[in-house]
């Protein structure tokens, strides 16, 4: 984990994160790291971009990249429909802030996560895989994927500064 | 209590740099020979208030370096140095210095400490070689003045008190002070009698016969003049105070005044016994100095009550001498009256030698006091701006996006809700143009550097320039003008070196031998025009023709316009120059102003006339942050093409196109064929028609290559503010950024120059 939350984490030893579904699957971001929750709306197409970025959007008044997840984890692609939310989130580059949103399925909950109870994604094959998956959690009989935002987001974006 | 001085570098270093740039302007509008007295107290005044403010804060080198210069400007100042060449340049080689010195102590680097020595010695040198003693008393008055500036007024009192009970006690002649001089010092005051008879009765033969006699220091007391209604003309009211240092006896100096028909009240004290002054000086004259800011120096007479305890004084008896005022006036402040006899015996005797330092520092002092709050700005940080300038086009687009909601609706409040719209339109648009406004900076802040350049450029190449700036108060945004400055800076530099000749072969032409460089800005339109002009040879149009065909830039049988030949110029590595001086002349500089001008948006042209000189003018767009543009659709996708890339935009008939082989698609467009780009095909975006014919062409250029970009449909022309895409996503070959557009959505910028290269690349692969 790369910027929990210094001061929650030590009180109690878990941290809050934010729920999404993409598909059959849940995953969660940390809810600090969220900036905003928004409809889909049509984005602006950006050329030479890769599949999974959708494009760009006015984020009152920046301009935002737009990623798919589900295009980004290889997911059939669904229809953008009326429930189709874009979660807005920021991760730290070296050269500063930056947001971006991504297209979710649907936004589930805030929950509670004590960090005794994260465990290790399973090793398998390849470790690029599962580099991006911070841990996996038990919530509510469902099994919830911690996502490491800044690796899974972050090394792209970071790829598309550098090619240009 | 200890209060922490960081906190007040920043503003002192800002506004240390800014009065730098006034000095130096200052000192470049010096005339040799007969100096401008305000210029030199506004030099002094730079001078001096770095000084203080670097002492206080505790920059040592910074306030000794400065002190040294303060007293050769003390010394011009009042007029006992001669501003000559040297002196100006050594002059404006310090303010180099101190700036130079300001940013190191700023960035917390070391300072070229030989560097800094070296300057000071040639200004110490300088100080003596004109005027070796006052020089030295100047020095003497000013020290104390980086020195002594904490509590002064006890401090003060406090010499005044000790010495006054010995000069009481010792009385009548006069105290016997602790460091004997060897010339003996008469203290002497003296008032022409009721009946002023003029002729050699005239107070100032008795001056100058004093004078004749040894070092002569004279204070006129004006406090026994009365009122206007009063004034007898043919009545003296002055009474004078003279401390003569003369090897002469009280009989001498008492016959100078009997050799006159007029009768005098006149009181000699002091003389070889009693050689007045005394090692105190430095304090006093410190005292004064500190204390000077505030209250200045209250001139002899200027308090009733200390003159006339002065009076008293002197009718208690001939041994009492009189007393500086100034003196008394900072040491003693309120109490002079009740002290006053006390006081003044051993304040006499104190202040006596300081009078002379006291004036200087006194006078300036009162300088010093009158500046600062000249105009009523307030400094606001750039980013703060920029927050202003994002929230305020934030709004313009919800306000549209109102506008467009408001079209549709319909019911009895609609027409009411409708011209509420108008109105808050209208106030939108006065609210953006207010904060566009507030980026804007006049163009002088680029000017201001030139005079400084073309002085010192002249001189090293031996030419007389004459450079003249107008239409400085045109405004331009602050990222312009920061991007600007460099591109002028070159083509002044190349004016002054290529285009204006020697004095002699300006001469032998017939023009005056000095050359002119005009500067000029003025608004055209939406853009700025910037236009660099001199009255030099002009370019040599064969000369220039023939390098680039001996180079293979252009071929042998080629026949280029005129405007072609001088756009040469600006070809990468060309000068014509023939021999490369520190200046210019290596052929690097021409091609960099043209790129940066490009990269801003802007144009650049040059006119000449051989023999007559030439001119460049370069037009740029007012502000970086919004652009003029025209929005194309290529299917679903809005683009905007910035106005200033466009040339015109045109319907094609099928007829005009033709299938080259290894350049595609072609158009032929007055006489010139152009590569046709499709916008659909770079941007892979599906379009609404693949016919040439269904869509329109818009024709662009970019780096100086034209082509047609195919495009759906033309849509309309608006000024778009331009958002950076680099923030949170990475550069897009062929755009320059993004923007937003009424309706909310973001429309990408087109950047014609990296389109051109991209799909030049595509057809090449």
């Amino acid at each position: 984990m790369t910027q929990p939350n210094p001061d929650a984490k030590e009180a109690n030893g878990s941290q809050q994160v934010l729920t999404f579904v993409l598909g059959n699957e849940t995953y969660g971001v940390d809810i600090l790291r969220v900036q905003e929750i928004r409809g889909f709306t049509a984005v602006t197409k950006i050329p030479h971009a890769p599949s999974h970025v959708l494009g760009v959007l006015n984020l009152r008044g920046s301009i935002v990249p737009i990623v798919d997840l589900r295009m980004r984890f290889n997911l059939d692609r669904a229809d953008y429909n009326a429930v189709t939310v874009i979660i807005v989130l920021s991760i730290q580059s070296a050269s500063g802030r930056r947001d971006f949103g991504v297209v979710v399925d649907g936004v589930s909950d805030v929950v509670d996560v004590p960090q005794a109870e994260v465990r290790p994604a399973p090793e398998m094959g390849s470790a690029n895989a599962t580099e991006y998956i911070l841990g996996l959690v038990p919530v509510a009989e469902r099994m919830v994927v911690l996502l490491d935002i800044d690796c899974l987001i972050g090394n792209d974006l970071r790829g598309l500064s550098q090619a240009a | 209590m200890t209060i922490d001085l960081t906190q007040f570098h920043g503003v002192f270093f800002e506004e240390s740099f800014e009065a730098l740039d006034s000095m130096e302007a200052a000192l470049l509008k010096l005339d040799v020979g007969a100096p401008d007295p305000e210029r030199i107290n506004t030099i002094f005044r730079v001078a001096h208030s770095i000084k203080g403010g670097s002492a206080t804060f505790g920059f040592t080198a910074v306030a000794s370096f400065t002190h040294t210069l303060e007293t050769m400007l003390d010394e011009m100042r009042a007029g006992r140095m001669n501003v000559t060449q040297a002196i100006s340049d050594l002059l404006l080689k310090s303010v180099d210095v101190m700036r130079d010195m300001l940013r190191a102590v700023q960035n917390h680097q070391a300072i070229d400490a030989q560097r800094v020595a070296d300057l000071q010695f040639d200004i110490e040198l300088a100080i003596a070689q004109k005027n070796a003693a006052p020089a030295a008393s100047a020095q003497a008055g000013v020290e104390p003045a980086a020195a002594a500036l904490p509590p002064a007024a006890p401090v003060a009192a406090a010499p005044a008190a000790a010495t006054s009970p010995a000069a009481v006690t010792v009385a009548a002649p006069e105290p016997a002070t602790t460091v004997p001089s060897m010339v003996p010092r008469w203290a002497i005051s003296f008032r022409p009698g009721k009946a002023f008879v003029g002729g050699d009765g005239d107070p100032l033969r008795v001056m100058r016969e004093l004078e004749a006699m040894g070092t002569l220091r004279a204070f006129a007391d004006v406090g026994g003049v009365p009122s206007l209604a009063e004034l007898d003309t043919a009545r003296c009211y002055v009474s004078w105070r003279v401390e003569l240092e003369a090897d002469v006896s009280e009989q001498a100096i008492r016959d100078v005044f009997a050799a006159s028909a007029q009768d005098w009240e006149l009181s000699i004290s002091g003389g070889p016994q009693s050689p007045g002054g005394s090692e105190t000086d430095p304090e006093s004259s410190a005292t004064d100095d500190a204390h000077g800011d505030s209250e200045s120096i209250p001139a002899v007479a200027e308090n009733p009550q200390l003159s006339g305890g002065s009076r008293e004084a002197r009718e208690e008896g001939p041994a009492q001498i009189e007393v500086p005022a100034a003196a008394v006036a900072s040491a003693a402040e309120t109490s002079a009256a009740a002290v006053a006899s006390t006081a003044e015996a051993g304040a006499a005797a104190v202040a006596s030698a300081a009078p002379m330092a006291t004036s200087t520092q006194a006078a300036a002092a009162t300088h010093t006091a009158a500046p600062t709050a000249d105009s009523s700005s307030i400094r606001v940080s750039v980013e703060k701006i920029d927050e202003l300038m994002n929230t305020v086009g934030e709004l313009v687009i919800t306000q549209s996006m109102l506008s467009q909601l408001g079209q549709k609706l319909e019911g009895p409040d609609a027409d009411r809700f409708r011209s509420s719209l108008a109105q808050l339109e209208r106030n939108m648009r006065g609210l953006q143009e207010s904060v566009m406004r507030v980026r804007m900076l006049p163009i002088s802040f680029v000017f201001s550097r030139f005079p400084r350049m073309a002085r010192d450029l002249a001189q090293r190449l031996g030419k007389q320039i004459e450079l003249k700036l107008t239409g400085q108060e045109t405004e331009l945004d602050k990222t312009v003008m920061e991007k600007i400055g460099d591109p002028l800076t070159h083509l002044v530099r190349n004016s002054i070196d290529h285009g204006i000749e020697s004095p002699e072969a300006r001469v032998a032409k017939g023009k005056p031998a000095v050359g002119v460089v005009h500067l000029d800005a003025c608004h055209r339109g939406g853009n700025i025009a910037v236009e660099v002009s001199d009255d030099g040879a002009g370019l040599d149009k064969d000369r220039i023709l023939a390098k680039a065909r001996s180079r293979g830039i252009v071929g042998q049988s080629d026949v280029l316009t005129d405007e072609q030949i001088y756009d040469l110029i600006f070809e990468p590595g060309f000068s014509t120059a023939e021999k490369t001086t520190d200046v210019s002349g290596r052929g690097v500089g021409m091609d960099v102003v043209r790129r940066n001008v490009h990269e801003l948006g802007g144009k650049i042209e040059i006119r000449s006339t051989p023999g007559k000189g030439s001119r460049f003018t370069i037009t740029l767009p007012l502000t970086l942050a919004i652009v003029d543009g025209q929005s194309v659709a290529v299917g679903s996708e809005t683009y905007i093409v910035p106005l200033v890339s466009m040339v015109e935009s045109m319907q094609l008939q099928p007829q005009q196109v033709s299938r080259l082989p290894g350049l595609g698609e072609v158009l032929s467009f007055r006489g010139e064929y152009l590569p046709i780009v499709r916008l659909h095909e770079v941007f892979s975006v599906e379009p609404r028609s693949r016919a040439l014919h269904e869509g329109l062409i818009v024709v662009a250029e970019g780096d100086g290559r034209r082509v047609g970009l195919f495009v759906d449909d033309l849509l309309g022309q608006q000024q778009v503010v331009i958002k950076s895409l680099e923030t949170n996503y990475g550069r897009i070959e062929g755009v320059s950024g993004a923007t937003i557009l009424g309706d909310g959505s973001v429309s990408l910028i087109l950047d014609l120059p990296g389109l051109i290269r991209a799909a030049s690349l595509r057809q090449a692969a």
